[in-house]
């Protein structure tokens, strides 16, 4: 049996990414790549170190080739307070940069690709939470030798 | 009818409702819904934390708090210890706390957690089939006060007051309810100035 429709609104995700730019990616080199996240105002998600080990982290994780994560940089969190919480929480809200830098395999083969991700996020207002989400990104990239 | 009549006639039918209900009788509530309004609460046969089998439709007759939570979500603990309490208060009262949890990896997360936090009431793992039965729960703490006759009376999304609660505990375990309902409908005659 279904309640009514009241019940049943849709959040939807209240962390978008933008597209990210198109990267030229060196053979044999380095390079980042930043996605810009956006969470609707009102909302926080925790941070990729939560305070708390119940806490579920921000997590971006891509998949693996054409080229080879080095390192996922998060951005620096805010230590807020919420009525909910006895400590403060570590936290994202607003607009927030991750940036990736990947290595360029030097026999990567030249020519477009794109690099795919998820994004994991698990937010709340400071009365309520979401369960946790996952947003897919797509980084284009060309590689040149 | 003239205004000199109007006062005193408004008069006394707040003090009446005032009276009969214990509520004022302008104040929004927009929790506890006319009897004629409420819907049957979905049945569901899940299994608790020690194995046994939970039927909500085995609680007919008593007034039960249904709450969906997880132990990511910071707002459902701060309600935990209050429903702990309210199970404790009104256990000889034919009422009961049922907790659904939605964490994605079960007993995992939440057989600690209710150990820990000593939770006294049964506690259940959900299922996305509950969830949708109950008009999709999304935010947490989504909450549900079930009448005797195992109705919807409330709900609330999000963190609500341990007050607001008790008052609906008791109107619903007392009957009030139906009365608050009643008045809510606009029983009261407001007579009109000419």
């Amino acid at each position: 049996m279904l309640l009514a429709a009241s019940l049943s609104f849709a959040q939807n995700n209240v962390l978008t990414v933008a597209p990210p730019d198109k990267v030229s990616a060196k053979a044999g080199t380095t390079v980042s790549a930043k996605l810009v996240a956006q969470l609707r105002p009102g909302y926080h998600c925790n941070s990729d170190k939560p305070s708390d080990e119940y806490l579920i982290p921000l997590k971006l994780s891509w998949t693996p080739a054409p080229l080879e994560v080095a390192e996922v940089v998060y951005p620096k969190p805010q230590m807020e307070k919420y009525s909910f919480s006895d400590k403060p929480l570590s936290v994202y809200t607003g607009d927030f940069d991750i940036v990736t830098k990947f290595k360029v395999p030097a026999s990567a083969p030249p020519g477009p690709a794109v690099l795919t991700a998820k994004l994991r996020y698990q937010a709340c207002t400071d009365r309520m939470c979401l369960p946790p989400k996952t947003v897919d990104v797509s980084l284009p990239i060309t590689v040149v030798k | 009818m003239g205004m000199t009549l109007i006062r005193p006639l408004l008069f006394i039918g707040l003090a009446c409702a005032t009276t009969f209900t214990g509520v004022k009788v302008f104040q929004k509530k927009e929790g506890v819904r006319p009897e004629h309004d409420r819907k049957l609460a979905p049945d569901f046969s899940l299994k608790d934390a020690t194995g046994k089998t939970v039927k909500l439709s085995d609680y007919r007759g008593k007034v039960v708090l249904l709450n969906f939570w997880a132990t990511w979500c910071g707002p459902c603990k701060i309600e935990i210890p209050w429903f702990i309490e309210f199970q404790q208060q009104y256990k000889d009262r034919d009422f009961a706390v049922l907790g659904v949890s939605l964490d994605d990896d079960g007993w995992t997360s939440v057989k600690p957690y209710v150990e820990q936090k000593k939770i006294n009431y049964r506690v259940m793992i959900g299922t996305e089939e509950l969830s949708t039965l109950y008009g999709g729960v999304e935010s947490l703490p989504t909450t549900f006060m079930i009448d005797r006759g195992g109705r919807i009376a409330t709900m609330h999304e999000g963190l609500v007051s341990k007050g607001e609660y008790q008052t609906e505990i008791q109107d619903l375990l007392d009957g009030k309810a139906l009365q608050n309902a009643g008045l809510a409908a606009g029983r009261l005659a407001f007579v009109r100035p000419e």
